[in-house]
């Protein structure tokens, strides 16, 4: 067994052990230490698979900020008796059932997938490994049109797209306009966020209104 | 030797070298400390132990340490605290595989390594949280989620400071901010343009705050909260604990080095001839020998301006904590960002860096030569002003002062 | 990289890390748990996705790309969830996904 294998089943073992336990745990500050293994554990495989900026932005975003989101919103919700709050045993039997059948699905279908022609052999480091660097990355996100390399995804061939322009006179598209739209969403999703979860003003209780509960956030 | 042991012994190897750096360093961090901190309190620090300057201390204090009971408190949550340290630990190590000492001097030389670098280092957060709230103990859950609250925000303005340099370089990749940084120290990206100077000083404040370092550790500063999130961890876990906090220190000072200092160069050597000592005619392995001794004396140099900040400055309140950074570091950041980008873009003069260079360089000598050269007072034996009034005598007692006798 | 770990592999850990994902939102009586199992879920897909453009030359950085959108898309998401599960124990006092029948049939 190579260095590389072991490594594998290590990193793969250690991420699906520990997500097992986020499901399994009744301890709700527990199954985000658990998390936080797993999306480490994530991380991991993807460093293995070369994509190292992918995986250093999920270690910065997911581990480091989506996870202490989830961890604060823990502990601010998470008093006496709703940090274990108990699942019947008849939920666990549906959805333990249900989990394995769907495995058992998807299981099939990855392994009964059939290869097709289209796809270039081999693995990426033989037809230039440095596609997954950081400069690349970016190249793609401006529409540099070298940087993106062609891809025959929806099995059409490309002469018979009639809508496009010839090759020569179409400009570079990349990425550029997801990444755009992505980021004003963030900022939406951030001013969203920042006006759901503010401290409101504690109503007075009159006419039978009951006042809620003011929380700092 | 099959490629599988060839492998793993590699790993071990640079893994156990970079482990071994990182607790010599927090041994001699320690030490350093209380040094530091007795020198500026007027007194003198650990002097007994190991010769005249108390080397060992930190050995004999490690030795206290493991020899400690292993206490768990009885309301804590048992898996949480115990693995607490370790998630720190982790994300501080981590930190130093992509850091280069010299000139090819780093485990692996990694094209993002300055976001993987912060990547890692966020996640440290979680050995805070999880030692913190598994402690059972409610100012240890406080001191987690003020500090946790503080880390996480000053790691905004610190990644942006941090794309200062990397939009100079137009690379993340440490290496190639050591190799463009050879020469004289007048190609250091300090000096490069305005905003990436200020840019150094604001990372450096930041990194401080995101260490937990004073004048931003109130969230585990005696006269707080006990301890904060490390009240109930005694010998070995505190000790893990504080490993990694020094450890996550040398890394930032590591990564200010390499962004804005120069790295392993001296800053000494004229670039055509001898711009880097791995280079010259001492050839590589002395040269990198020196490099990383360079790097490494760098390293401990802006260490120590951490601690003489900490035993200097007053400690900040938790919302000025907060306040400092999103009203003030934030915008400063975001305004350098936009600043640089405009400097590379379209108004960087060439020649600039060499007047910035040696005005600062020549305001620091200046700097020097005054406090060197102003003759020292001796603090004068009695008081001085109205305090030398003798005390008023009332008639029952003989004045205590000889010779002032109604 | 590995020759002997195949695309296989890394689609069966990406199937496991989906599954879990949703019985954890099936089963978990804590609103946060729920959320939990959508970050799993979309974890389970970004390693799918960066598999594929590992093993296929021809869309490395389709792949790559897309496996950082669905990151900062979970991000956002994660952070509105939360806000939304705050807004209900300021009203409700309690996160259990099992209380939340005021709009029941």
């Amino acid at each position: 067994m190579s260095f590389q294998v072991f490594l594998f089943y290590l990193l793969a073992g250690l991420t699906g052990l520990c997500a097992i336990s986020v499901v399994v745990t009744q301890n709700i500050v527990r199954a985000a230490a658990w998390l936080l293994f797993t999306l480490a554990g994530v991380s991991g495989i993807l460093f293995f698979l070369g994509a190292n900026f992918v995986g250093a932005t999920q270690l910065l975003v997911y581990v480091g900020g989506t996870l202490v989101l989830v961890v604060f919103g823990v502990m601010l919700t998470a008093q006496g008796p709703f940090i274990t709050m108990k699942t019947g045993a008849a939920e666990w039997a549906v959805s333990t059932l249900v989990g394995l059948l769907l495995y058992g699905v998807l299981a099939t279908a990855i392994l009964t997938r059939t290869k097709t022609n289209d796809f270039a052999t081999g693995p990426a480091t033989q037809q230039g490994g440095e596609l997954t660097r950081s400069t690349v990355l970016g190249e793609s996100l401006l529409g540099i049109e070298q940087a993106t390399p062609k891809a025959n995804v929806t099995g059409v061939p490309a002469e018979k797209r009639k809508d496009l322009p010839s090759k020569g006179e179409r400009s570079p598209v990349g990425y550029l306009l997801p990444f755009e739209i992505v980021s004003v969403h963030l900022l939406v999703v951030l001013i969203g966020a920042a006006y759901l979860a503010r401290t409101k003003r504690r109503r007075q209780a009159e006419g039978g209104q009951p006042a809620p509960r003011v929380e700092g956030s | 030797m099959s490629p599988t042991l060839a492998g793993f012994l590699a790993a071990f190897i640079a893994g156990f070298v970079l482990i071994t750096f990182m607790l010599v360093s927090a041994i001699f961090a320690v030490w350093l400390e209380r040094k530091v901190a007795a020198r500026i309190q007027d007194r003198l620090g650990p002097t007994r132990v190991g010769g005249k300057f108390g080397w060992l201390q930190t050995l004999a204090d490690g030795l206290k340490l493991l020899f400690k009971e292993d206490l768990v408190p009885r309301d804590a949550d048992q898996v949480l605290f115990r693995i607490g340290p370790y998630i720190a630990l982790a994300g501080s190590f981590l930190a130093f595989i992509v850091l280069p000492f010299g000139n090819g001097v780093v485990p692996v030389d990694l094209n993002i390594a300055v976001f993987f670098m912060l990547a890692v280092m966020s996640t440290e957060i979680f050995g805070v949280i999880l030692g913190g709230y598994g402690s059972g103990s409610k100012w240890a859950v406080f001191g987690a989620m003020r500090e946790a609250a503080q880390i996480v925000s000053y790691e905004v303005p610190m990644a942006i400071c941090v794309l200062v340099p990397v939009i100079v370089a137009g690379t993340m990749s440490l290496s190639a901010f050591g190799h463009q940084q050879n020469g004289m120290f007048w190609n250091w990206f300090v000096f490069h343009d305005p905003f990436t100077f200020a840019a150094f000083w604001t990372y450096f404040t930041c990194a401080t705050a995101s260490c937990k370092r004073a004048p931003f550790d109130l969230a585990e500063a005696e006269s707080e909260l006990v301890a904060g999130f490390h009240t109930e961890y005694s010998g070995f876990r505190w000790l893990i604990f504080f490993m990694a906090e020094y450890g996550s220190m040398v890394a930032v000072s590591g990564i200010a080095i390499l962004l804005f200092l120069g790295g392993w160069h001296t800053g000494l050597l004229p670039r055509p001839w001898a711009g880097d000592l791995s280079e010259t005619f001492l050839g590589t392995f002395v040269g990198n020998v020196l490099n990383v001794l360079v790097f490494v004396m760098k390293c401990y140099l802006l260490v120590f301006v951490m601690m003489w900040v900490r035993w200097t400055l007053p400690r900040l309140r938790i919302d000025q904590v907060m306040m400092t950074c999103l009203k003030y570091f934030l915008p400063i950041s975001c305004f350098l960002l936009l600043g640089v980008s405009l400097w590379q873009a379209a108004l960087a003069p060439w020649w600039f860096k060499y007047p910035m260079a040696l005005g600062c360089v020549g305001l620091f000598v200046a700097m020097v030569v005054k406090i060197v050269l102003t003759p020292s007072t001796l603090p004068v034996a009695g008081l001085s002003g109205m305090w030398n009034a003798p005390a008023p005598n009332y008639g029952l007692l003989p004045s205590p002062l000889p010779g002032k006798r109604e | 990289m590995p020759e002997e770990i195949g695309l296989n592999h890394y689609l069966l850990l990406g199937a496991l890390l989906f599954v879990c994902g949703a019985v954890c939102m099936a089963s978990k009586r804590n609103a946060i748990g729920v959320l939990m199992g959508v970050e799993l879920v979309l974890n389970g897909a970004t390693v799918n996705f960066v598999a594929f453009a590992h093993f296929n030359p021809a869309f490395v950085i389709e792949g790559q790309v897309f496996a950082l959108f669905v990151i900062v898309m979970a991000a956002a998401e994660a952070a509105i969830a939360l806000a939304i599960v705050l807004n209900f124990y300021n009203n409700h006092l309690t996160v259990d996904v099992d209380t939340a029948e005021e709009l029941k049939g």
